[in-house]
């Protein structure tokens, strides 16, 4: 698979995951913006939200410091900011687990420095592209460095300019990701194999997310169904 | 007030360690065996999450997030492609709460 040399070039799967992107990242933008207007009421300075944007780059990581941020540096809350962002973006261990198949075995550390531009939906796309034998790390960073540039852009307007957009949702755009997760699902069904992991997942995280405050549901639910579905492969295999 | 050594600190720290889970990840897994158990584990990871994603947002919400997910399902299942498939999730569920809500 990733032995193989790639029959495409690099220009044409960037621009092809630029492209692809685009949909979500109007999405990702309106957020963006949101999120700009937020960090000047919570007091971040436009450097600081430069810096954040450009440096941490992960949407709700951003969103979650807001609540913690203080306008007073003497009284800012440095430990929990940092741990806060440790536990809300623990779910991106799973997420990159799964383009190990982009790189070669000598590409690793190359491609370590690269998950940086990684983010919930150009992962999607990427591994969606993966599952029909596409995808390639041409592709992955189109749409990265497409959402990085915009994700800087619209933060920085909602903090300078503020916005006509108060709450996303009310255009129905906080759909937006849950529509284009669904889409990219149903596209990887290769058969009764995906059936198990899916529900253990689905059924994990509907229960986790009830439970546990914040963003855990992804990852209990990405862990218990992947697993389930490695058991169910193995069963199935003694089984004949 | 341009910034502050607290908050330069908060910032780096917190690109830190979220540059640590994003790499770790891929460095974890080239660890991993690429045959076996282990990479089976890993091949049903994306559709683990995404199911993941998806469902909490259909049963916390109201029918609108419902009907929407099956009207996306049903317009990506037609037309294999992704952006008719959201912007149908989209604006359905743009009327619907707008129809619900009243």
């Amino acid at each position: 698979m990733s032995t193989l040399a790639a029959p495409y070039r690099f220009s044409d799967q960037f621009f092809a995951g630029a492209r692809a992107c685009i949909p979500v990242v109007i999405s990702v933008a309106a957020y963006g913006v949101v999120w700009g207007v937020l960090a000047r009421g919570a007091g971040l300075s436009l450097i600081e939200v430069v810096l954040m944007s450009g440096l941490v780059f992960a949407g709700s990581a951003q969103f979650v410091a807001l609540d913690l941020w203080t306008a007073t540096p003497s009284s800012l809350p440095i430990g929990p900011l940092i741990l806060a962002a440790l536990i809300v973006n623990l779910r991106y261990l799973l997420l990159t687990a799964t383009l190990r198949p982009l790189f070669r075995p000598d590409q690793q550390w190359k491609g370590a420095l690269m998950m940086g531009i990684v983010s919930d939906e150009t992962w999607a796309m990427t591994v969606g592209e993966m599952a029909k034998g596409r995808g390639t790390i041409g592709f992955l960073l189109g749409g990265g460095v497409l959402a990085y540039c915009c994700w800087m852009a619209t933060t920085v307007i909602g903090h300078t300019l503020g916005s006509a957009i108060d709450d996303p949702s009310k255009y129905g755009l906080d759909f937006a990701f849950t529509a284009t997760f669904l889409a990219l699902l149903l596209g990887m069904w290769k058969g009764k194999g995906d059936l198990v992991p899916w529900l253990v997942a689905a059924l994990a995280a509907m229960v986790s997310a009830r439970l546990i405050e914040g963003s855990w549901y992804i990852l209990i639910g990405g862990i218990v169904g992947s697993l389930a579905g490695a058991v169910a492969e193995r069963l199935r295999k003694n089984a004949d | 007030m341009l910034t502050s050594p607290e908050a330069l600190m908060a910032i780096a720290g917190m690109a830190l360690v979220t540059f640590m889970v994003k790499a770790g990840g891929l460095l974890l897994a080239n660890r991993l065996p690429r045959d076996g158990f282990a990479a089976a584990w890993l091949r049903h990871i994306p559709g683990a999450v995404l199911a993941s994603l998806v469902a909490p947002a259909l049963v916390t919400g109201s029918p609108a997030e419902a009907i929407a997910a099956a009207v996306t399902a049903l317009v990506y299942v037609i037309t294999r492609s992704l952006l008719p498939a959201m912007a149908a999730g989209v604006l359905v569920v743009y009327l619907a709460r707008l129809w619900l809500v009243g």
